[in-house]
C-alpha cells in the first residue's frame, strides 16, 4: 500500500474538521475524493503533506508513519502536493518556479530531464519561461503547478482542484495531463469539485461529507451511486 | 497619491478624510523639494570643491548603510520583521574587531607567521581576518537572537516579534554597557591599517600624515575606496546569490509563500537562519569598517546607523535589495548635506523627516511594490 491514511482527526480551533478520516491510495492509482465546500477535502492534502496535523491516527506513505514528519521532509519521501489555487511563486520565473519544485534534488543533468518532460507536457511554460509565474494566465498557473509538482519526481502527486478556475477546454487538458502522468506511474490522489470530471479518470473514489467518508468504492460505483447522483454530479 | 481602499462592512456613508486639503500637501512637499534642489544647486556653483567633499562624505556614510539596510531589508523580505536588534549586531561588528586588533593582535598574525610577505599583503590579509572574524561572530549573534527570540513567535502577532525586536535592541546596547562588557565609555578605536588620504588639486596627492590639505582641494581616503568597494562587492554578491543559487531562489520563494515552499521541500526555518547570517554578516563587515573610517567606538554605536539604514530601507522599499542600497545612498547624502550646509545635530532629525515624508508621499518607497492581497 503507498498510502495508508487511518482515523485522523484535525481541529482549526474549536472547529473540528476531520472526524476519524481512513483511507488509502495503492500503488498505480487514481483515487478521488469528492465532496461539498468545507468537507474537508483540503484539509485532508494538507495533514497528509504535513502542514496540518491530526490528533489522532497516522498517515503511513512507503510504509512509514509520516504523521509528525515536517512538510519537506515528505516531500523528499516523493509525495508531492499541489496546492488549491497554484500557489505559485508570483514573483519567481516559470523556470524558477520549476527549479523550486526540484529543490529536492541535486543532480542538475536530471532536474534538466524532468524540466524537458515538463515542457513536453505544457508547451506553454516553455514559451514563457523567462516570465514572472505570477504573469500567466490562471490555465497557465494550473500547468505550472502541476509541472512543479512533477519536478520532485514523486511517487504520489496530491492535487488540490486542479479544475478551479478553468475554462471546460482546459479542465479537458489538466485531466488529460493527469491521465498520462499516473500512466508514466506516478499514483494520482485527487481532489474535486467537478466529480463527474474526476470520477471519469479515477480508479476509486470517497466521498467525504463534514469530515466524515460516507462512501467509497470504485470509481464506477460511485458515479452511479443516486445519492452521489444528485449531490454531487447534477443529474 | 495612492489611495488604499479597505473592504467596509459598515453601512455608514464613507467619509473622505483629507482630499479637499491634499492639494495642501503636496504643494508644501512640491516647494519643500525645490528649496532643497534650490540650495544645494546654489551651493554647488558657488563652491563646487565643498560641495564635492561634502558629496564624498555623505557617499561614505551612504555605502556604510547600504551594508546595514540589506539585512533590515532581507530579514523583512522573509519573515516581515523590522529587526531592530539589526544596528546592535553592527555594533558588535565593530567591537569584536576591537578586541581582536587591540588585545589579540589578529591583524598582524600573517606577519608573525610568515616574516617574509611583504608587509601591505600581510595587512591586507590580517584586516581581512579581522574582518572575517567580526562577520562570523555577528552571524553567531544573529541566529542565536534569531533561534531564541524571535522564532518561538513566528505564529503570533506580527507586533509581538517586533517589540521583542526592539527589546532585544536594547538588551544589546546595555548588556554591552556594563563595564566588563564593553563599558559605557567612548573608546579610541586603533585600526588595523592605517589611513591613507588624498587630495585633488592639480593632479592626486597623498596627504603627509599629521598636515592639512591644502585649501581649495577635494580630499578622500582609502577608507573611503575600502567601503565603497566592499558594498558593491556586497551587493553584487547579494544579487547573484538572490538570483543565481538554488538557496537565494529558495529565499524569495519562501519570502512569497512559506506554505508553498514547504511543499516544494524547503526547510523554511534554514532559510530564514540563512537570511539573519547574511544581514548579519554584511551588519559586521559595515560595523568594522564604520569603526575603522570614524576611529571612535561605544556600545550605543549601533543605535543612529541601524535607524537610519532602516529608513534608509523603508525610502528604498523596505523588502527590495536595489532599493536598501539606493535609499541608503539618497539617506548619506542627506545626512552629509545638511551637515555641511545646514548644522551638524540637524542629520539625524533630516533623516527621521524623510521617514516621515517616505510614509506620507509613498509608504512603498521608490522600488516597493503595493503589498498584494493573497488569497
Amino acid at each position: 500500500m503507498l498510502l495508508e491514511v487511518e482515523n485522523l482527526n484535525v481541529y482549526y480551533g474549536a472547529i473540528h474538521a476531520l472526524q476519524g478520516v481512513s483511507f488509502n491510495v495503492e500503488e498505480g492509482e487514481i483515487v478521488t475524493l469528492i465532496g461539498a465546500n468545507g468537507a474537508g477535502k483540503s484539509t485532508t492534502l494538507r495533514t497528509i503533506s504535513g502542514l496540518l496535523r491530526s490528533r489522532t491516527g497516522h498517515v503511513k506513505f512507503k510504509g512509514m508513519d509520516i504523521s509528525m514528519m515536517p512538510a519537506q521532509q515528505i516531500v523528499r519521501l516523493g509525495a508531492s502536493h499541489v496546492p488549491e489555487g497554484r500557489k505559485i511563486f508570483s514573483p519567481l520565473t516559470v523556470r524558477e518556479n520549476l527549479l523550486m519544485g526540484a529543490f529536492t534534488r541535486t543532480d542538475q543533468t536530471e532536474i534538466q530531464r524532468s524540466m524537458d518532460r515538463v515542457f513536453s507536457s505544457f508547451p506553454r511554460l516553455k514559451e514563457r519561461i523567462n516570465q514572472a509565474g505570477g504573469t500567466l494566465s490562471g490555465g497557465e498557473q494550473q500547468m505550472l503547478a502541476t509541472g512543479r509538482g512533477m519536478m520532485s519526481r514523486p511517487t504520489l502527486l496530491m492535487m488540490d482542484e486542479p479544475s478551479m478556475g478553468l475554462s471546460p477546454i482546459l479542465v479537458e487538458e489538466i485531466f488529460s495531463i493527469i491521465k498520462e502522468i499516473n500512466a508514466a506511474g506516478t499514483s494520482i490522489l485527487l481532489v474535486e469539485q467537478n466529480a463527474s470530471m474526476a470520477l471519469s479518470i479515477s480508479h476509486r473514489a470517497y466521498v467525504l461529507e463534514t469530515g466524515r467518508i460516507v462512501l467509497s468504492g470504485s470509481a464506477k460505483e460511485i458515479a452511479e451511486n443516486p445519492q452521489v447522483k444528485s449531490a454531487y454530479l447534477g443529474i | 497619491m495612492q489611495q488604499v481602499s479597505t473592504p467596509s462592512q459598515t453601512t455608514l456613508p464613507l467619509v473622505k478624510p483629507h482630499t479637499r486639503l491634499a492639494w495642501v500637501g503636496q504643494l508644501f512637499f512640491i516647494v519643500l523639494g525645490l528649496a532643497v534642489v534650490y540650495i544645494l544647486g546654489k551651493n554647488l556653483i558657488s563652491n563646487p570643491t565643498l560641495f564635492a567633499n561634502i558629496f564624498i562624505s555623505g557617499l561614505q556614510l551612504g555605502f556604510v548603510y547600504a551594508m546595514i539596510a540589506l539585512g533590515y531589508t532581507m530579514v523583512y523580505g522573509i519573515v516581515k520583521l523590522i529587526n531592530f536588534a539589526h544596528g546592535d549586531v553592527f555594533m558588535v561588528g565593530a567591537f569584536v574587531s576591537f578586541f581582536a586588533v587591540t588585545r589579540f593582535n589578529l591583524h598582524q598574525w600573517p606577519l608573525a607567521v610568515f616574516p617574509s610577505i611583504p608587509p601591505m599583503v600581510g595587512v591586507v590579509i590580517g584586516s581581512i581576518s579581522v574582518i572575517i572574524l567580526s562577520m562570523l561572530i555577528c552571524i553567531m549573534l544573529a541566529v542565536t537572537i534569531e533561534r531564541v527570540a524571535y522564532k518561538p513567535l513566528r505564529d503570533a502577532p506580527r507586533i509581538a516579534a517586533l517589540i521583542t525586536a526592539i527589546g532585544v535592541s536594547f538588551f544589546l546596547e546595555y548588556f554591552g554597557a556594563l563595564n566588563f562588557v564593553f563599558s559605557p565609555r567612548f573608546i579610541p578605536y586603533e585600526r588595523p591599517f592605517e589611513v591613507v588620504a588624498w587630495y585633488i588639486k592639480g593632479g592626486i596627492h597623498q596627504v603627509v600624515p599629521g598636515t592639512q590639505p591644502p585649501d581649495g582641494s577635494i580630499t578622500f581616503s582609502n577608507i573611503l575606496l575600502i567601503i565603497m568597494l566592499a558594498s558593491v562587492l556586497v551587493q553584487i554578491f547579494l544579487q547573484f546569490l538572490v538570483k543565481r543559487t538554488k538557496i537565494g531562489v529558495a529565499m524569495r520563494a519562501a519570502s512569497y509563500d512559506k506554505q508553498a515552499a514547504r511543499l516544494m521541500g524547503i526547510d523554511v526555518d534554514s532559510v530564514i537562519s540563512f537570511t539573519f547570517a547574511i544581514g548579519a554578516a554584511f551588519a559586521g563587515l559595515g560595523g568594522v569598517l564604520y569603526a575603522i573610517a570614524y576611529s571612535s567606538i561605544w556600545s550605543q554605536l549601533g543605535i543612529l546607523p541601524g535607524l537610519k539604514a532602516f529608513v534608509a530601507a523603508v525610502l528604498g522599499g523596505i523588502g527590495s535589495i536595489p532599493g536598501a542600497f539606493v535609499g541608503a545612498l539618497i539617506m548619506g547624502q542627506a545626512e552629509s548635506m545638511t551637515m555641511g550646509y545646514i548644522s551638524t545635530p540637524m542629520r539625524d532629525a533630516v533623516a527621521f523627516t524623510i521617514l516621515i515624508i517616505v510614509l506620507l508621499i509613498r509608504p512603498t518607497g521608490i522600488f516597493g511594490e503595493p503589498e498584494k492581497e493573497k488569497a
